[in-house]
């Protein structure tokens, strides 16, 4: 009780009298960029997974061949969701004598609830968003379909028994990639003209669809209440079912958000660590003092520890409110990102914010200030006597377990934790073996050099081990700033390159194997690099070694949903370019022994399926047997045809297959598309594009968020940078007054701090560069799938920013040393 | 040379020794050095530098343990106490004026005298500080911290804190090595007012002959050997 009554009074004059400011201001900095990184992370999270929702034009999806029943409307308003209708059917439109089959697409109101529509005014024209549906008496309809029939906007389609004007062309539905199947093109029309065509009747092949979407914790409230109340006439689909694509780039974002929270977080806590180090340092005197005094460990420990946990809770205070208000100004600055009704976030990303950075104040602080226990009472004699450095096991040992506990309940990915955490170790123990060889090789240099130099690098070498540790210091703070610079250059332009270049922007689907020639014909005629088409069987898989499907227990919950679905078999002779062989053997070219299968990594994993496992297809009513010899991981981004499984060269032979193709198509080409449907009308054009911009949305807005992180990452930065000259600084000032009362000029004084400085900051400077290169290329190769190009532009960075940022500190940290008069500082030991 | 050991004993130094291991090996700072002093006598320390006699005082007040010998406090042997037992016994008993002060730099001039005190566990901490520092003649600056004090106005707080615990023992270090002369004269005449008022028990280490003339008794020391142990004129 006594230390803690002493340790609250002392604590309050010390906050008054600014000794704590810099460890104060490094936990507040911390819970701010904590908090706005986490709020951050769960924004656009939640947003790019929001656009991923998008191509289910909703959260859910309940589908039916009857008429969906008016309680599940109910159900879901209960849930305060918002649903639309839908109805769909494949029919033959008229224009006149022409005719040809469309996907007729009957919506209500709300359609669609996630994501826009976009239509155009002309064929293959400027498009724009609208957020309606067609008005009744008119529809929208696809591009293929005017061409088709020979139409254009403006003319009237029969419709059945209806007869209704094409008022726009569709270019874009959130939903279109869905339902691959319907291969002919849409017709969007206004649930009110469904009676007026008289299609509905017996016989006609109409399936329902009601969209559902809403809040997220009502959207899987919902779905949980209806899991087991589902009868089998309905199904349901969930997004994520729904398009790997979208969420290959989803999942691509959040370890991009999650990265920079990691590097956050180190930052964070080199800072609080260098600080609290000399916070404990310049309490050392206090302490000793106080020992001399009376004062026993005990009561140094409590009041140290009760002073830690105060301020710790005022940097926690005073970081929330800073988080907060950074909250505020990043949510207005994001606001057409986070649009919509995404859920508050609320005090968590505070809560978890405050509570790092107590973790990290335990972690990193706690063993320098609880070593201060064990100062000699002796040193209000001597100034020179030391406590005891403490425990290497202690400090490394709990700083690494804070470190690890956050990362992993913050971030939550195992891979990255390993990789990061393991980087950081490798780079800290690198720079601090190559800082002590510098300070070794140092002294040799100095009889070589003018007296400024002598005295810079005489100071290196003399300060062995504590130059080497702001080598490191510098070093890691400067790696974890290039490293931030390479993501979001580096990497995100690595990620984009994915992308941009030659990604196929169209898929031909339902191509007759007798039809690939004439279409390669179209397009090399109009001067248009055909496509390469992939073959496509429909199957059910029966068997798995032997067992019903139905009947076999899978790892993961989402297999039976795979094992159960209609199946697209491809076969091909040679592994796709955006496959990654990751198991197993590709068949050789010419191979044509009994049917192999390769398999897709996840859905191994997800089954359990491996090599040698035996699968039994049943294809128009005949069984196929296929061995695994191969696993597979697709690189989803390429936008080319792939497939979950693919079977060796003349397996499928005997079954009928259609073909798929993707292909680039720039827009002064697109008359070809119009020439291909007119000549073929059965093959259905997709343009991807739209998708494409879908996906490149999230990158933009992941990418936006890791430069709005980068602001408070680049501030922790700083301050760890600032914390590790402000530790030497009271020796400085002694130093450079001894100098000078020596008789050197303080132009002389300066040039010597200024050459140590800049040997420290270009030694950190190289080193950050190669670790920053060799993190990146981890990161690049191990965690994103991208490919990682060297950038020597990062060296020169890298070594300047050196030199500057750690001249530049050192300059503004040595300035007050070296003006204060030598007299002052040379009496004064404390007080 | 009077070496009595008697009952009113304050301070005994029996055979002490201090070795400190050095790059040239082993060297020796004090050597077999026994001595005792009396309650409220005021004792001189004295000698060239090197001789040894920072590291007696160390030894003395316990900040630091002989390597042979031991030393009795306020008659109590402070070689058989483990480090916090020095400290109670420091505490308790002992107060510290500084060459370079040691005044803590976050706390006010009224606050640095009222840290002892609030150490001991004592209540009145403030209300007995304010009086002390009225004594040293701080009235007015009570509320200014170390950076804002001249150093002469330093070591008043100084006194004025070694002196609020009333302690059986003072222990000066070369109390004036850091002041002009006139101001290290006012200093040690507030001590020895302070010294005298109080009958506290004076240990001082200094250079200054004039300033050991003034005590009761000189301690000479040389080469870590005890070499005279001189009474002063009375």
């Amino acid at each position: 009780m006594k230390a803690l009554a002493f340790a609250m009074r002392s604590f309050g004059r010390e906050l008054r009298s600014g000794e704590v400011v810099v460890l104060l201001s490094a936990v507040i900095l911390a819970v701010a960029a904590l908090t706005a990184v986490g709020f951050l992370t769960d924004r656009i999270g939640k947003a790019v997974e929001r656009q991923a929702n998008e191509v289910l034009a909703a959260d859910l999806r309940l589908r039916s061949q009857d008429p969906i029943p008016n309680s599940w409307r109910k159900l879901a308003a209960d849930y305060e969701l918002r649903t639309a209708d839908m109805v769909l059917f494949p029919t033959v439109v008229f224009a006149g004598d022409e005719s040809a089959l469309t996907t007729l697409l009957a919506v209500t109101e709300n359609y669609p609830l996630r994501g826009t529509v976009r239509i155009s005014d002309a064929l293959f024209s400027e498009q724009r968003e609208v957020d309606r549906i067609p008005a009744a008496g008119e529809v929208w309809v696809d591009s293929a379909l005017l061409a088709r029939v020979g139409a254009d906007v403006g003319d009237t389609l029969s419709v059945g028994e209806a007869e209704l004007r094409v008022a726009a062309v569709v270019t874009y539905r959130p939903d279109q990639s869905i339902g691959f199947a319907s291969l002919a093109p849409t017709l969007l029309m206004n649930t009110a003209d469904l009676d007026a065509t008289g299609l509905i009747g017996v016989g006609s092949r109409v399936r329902y669809a009601l969209l559902i979407a809403g809040q997220a914790e009502s959207v899987s409230a919902f779905n949980d209440a209806i899991q087991d109340q589902l009868p089998d006439s309905l199904r349901l689909r969930s997004a994520e079912e729904s398009s790997e694509r979208a969420y290959a780039a989803a999942d691509r974002a959040k370890r991009f958000l999650s990265l920079t929270a990691v590097i956050s977080l180190l930052l964070s806590a080199v800072a609080i660590s260098m600080s609290a180090r000399r916070f404990a340092h310049r309490r050392m005197d206090t302490v000793a003092l106080m020992k001399s005094l009376g004062a026993t460990q005990g009561f140094v420990v409590s009041v140290a520890i009760a002073q830690l946990i105060a301020l710790g809770f005022i940097g926690v205070a005073a970081g929330s409110v800073v988080g907060f208000a950074a909250e505020e100004v990043l949510s207005w600055i994001l606001a057409d990102i986070i649009r919509g009704d995404l859920p508050d976030p609320g005090p968590a990303p505070i809560m978890l914010a405050s509570g790092s950075a107590m973790v990290l104040l335990v972690g990193f602080a706690l063993p320098s200030l609880i070593q201060l226990r064990n100062t000699p009472p002796l040193r209000v004699l001597r100034h020179d006597v030391m406590p005891p450095a403490p425990s290497r096991i202690l400090v490394g040992g709990l700083s690494l377990a804070a470190v690890a506990v956050l990362l992993y309940t913050s971030v939550g990915d195992p891979a990255m934790l390993v990789i990061v955490l393991g980087g950081i170790i490798v780079i800290a123990a690198a720079l601090y073996l190559v800082g002590r060889g510098l300070v070794a090789t140092m002294g040799r240099f100095r009889s070589g050099v003018g007296v400024a130099w002598r005295y810079g690098l005489a100071n290196v070498a003399r300060r062995g081990r504590a130059s080497a540790v702001q080598v490191v210091a510098f070093g890691l703070g400067l790696t974890v700033l290039l490293l931030l610079t390479l993501v979001r250059t580096d990497l995100l332009d690595g990620w984009r390159q994915t992308l941009d270049q030659d990604a196929p922007n169209h898929f031909l689907i339902n191509i007759q194997r007798s039809e690939t020639e004439s279409v390669t014909d179209i397009f090399e005629s109009r001067g248009v690099m055909p496509p390469d088409y992939a073959p496509l069987v429909r199957a059910r898989m029966t068997l798995i070694n032997g067992e019903s499907v139905k009947d076999r227990e899978y790892p993961a919950e989402d297999a039976q949903w795979f094992v159960n679905r209609e199946q697209n078999l491809s076969w091909a002779e040679a592994l796709s370019s955006s496959n990654e062989l990751l198991d197993g053997e590709w068949w050789p070219p010419d191979y044509d022994g009994p049917p192999l299968v390769s398999i897709e990594e996840e859905v191994a994993l997800e089954t359990g399926l491996g090599i040698g496992d035996t699968l039994q297809f049943e294809i128009a009513g005949q069984q196929l047997e296929a061995k695994i010899a191969s696993v597979r991981r697709i690189n989803w981004d390429s936008f080319m045809p792939n497939f979950f499984l693919v079977l060796s060269p003349g397996a499928l032979d005997e079954y009928p297959a259609t073909f798929i193709a993707s292909m680039r198509v720039e827009d002064e080409q697109k008359a070809a598309l119009v020439d291909l449907v007119r000549e073929h009308p059965t093959i259905s054009v997709i343009d991807l594009d739209s998708i494409l911009q879908q996906v490149r949305g999230i990158i933009e807005k992941a990418s936006m968020a890791v430069q709005a992180v980068f602001f408070f990452t680049l501030a922790a930065g700083i301050a760890v940078l600032f914390a590790a000259v402000q530790s030497t600084i009271d020796e400085r000032r002694f130093e450079s007054a001894m100098l000078r009362a020596l008789g050197a000029r303080k132009r002389i004084v300066f040039s010597g701090v200024m050459a140590e400085f800049a040997a420290l900051g270009a030694a950190a400077g190289i080193l950050a560069s190669a670790g920053a290169s060799i993190l990146a290329a981890v990161l690049a190769t191990q965690l994103f799938d991208l490919p990682y190009t060297f950038n020597p532009l990062l060296w020169v960075a890298g070594v300047a920013a050196g030199l500057l940022v750690v001249c530049a500190s050192g300059y503004f940290a040595a300035r007050s040393a070296i003006n204060s008069a030598p007299v002052d500082v040379l009496r004064g030991a404390p007080g | 040379m009077s070496n009595d050991s008697g009952d009113s004993a304050v301070l005994a130094a029996h055979s002490i020794s201090k070795k400190v291991s050095s790059p040239e090996g082993s060297l020796t700072i004090l050597s077999d050095v026994s001595f005792s002093i009396a309650a409220g006598e005021s004792v001189a320390v004295v000698g060239p530098s090197g001789a040894g006699k920072s590291t007696l005082l160390a030894l003395l007040a316990g900040l630091d343990l002989p390597t042979a010998g031991y030393v009795v406090l306020n008659g109590v042997n402070l070689g058989e106490l483990d480090e916090d037992g020095r400290a109670r016994a420091r505490a308790e008993g002992v107060g510290f004026v500084f060459q370079s002060f040691h005044l803590v730099p976050s706390l006010n001039a009224l606050e640095n005298v009222m840290l002892p005190l609030e150490l001991a566990g004592r209540d009145d901490a403030r209300d007995a500080s304010r009086a002390i520092i009225e004594r040293v003649g701080l009235k007015e600056r009570w509320s200014h911290y170390p950076a804002q004090l001249s150093g002469g106005e330093k070591q008043r707080v100084a006194i004025a804190r070694a002196f609020a615990t009333e302690p059986a023992v003072l222990f000066a270090d070369e109390p004036t090595g850091n002041l002009d002369t006139r101001t290290g004269e006012t200093i040690m005449e507030l001590m020895f007012e302070l010294n005298r008022k109080s009958s506290t028990t004076l240990v001082l280490v200094t250079h200054d002959n004039s300033l050991a003339g003034r005590c009761d008794r000189m301690l000479s020391l040389d080469a870590g050997k005890l070499v005279a142990d001189t009474q002063v004129a009375a």
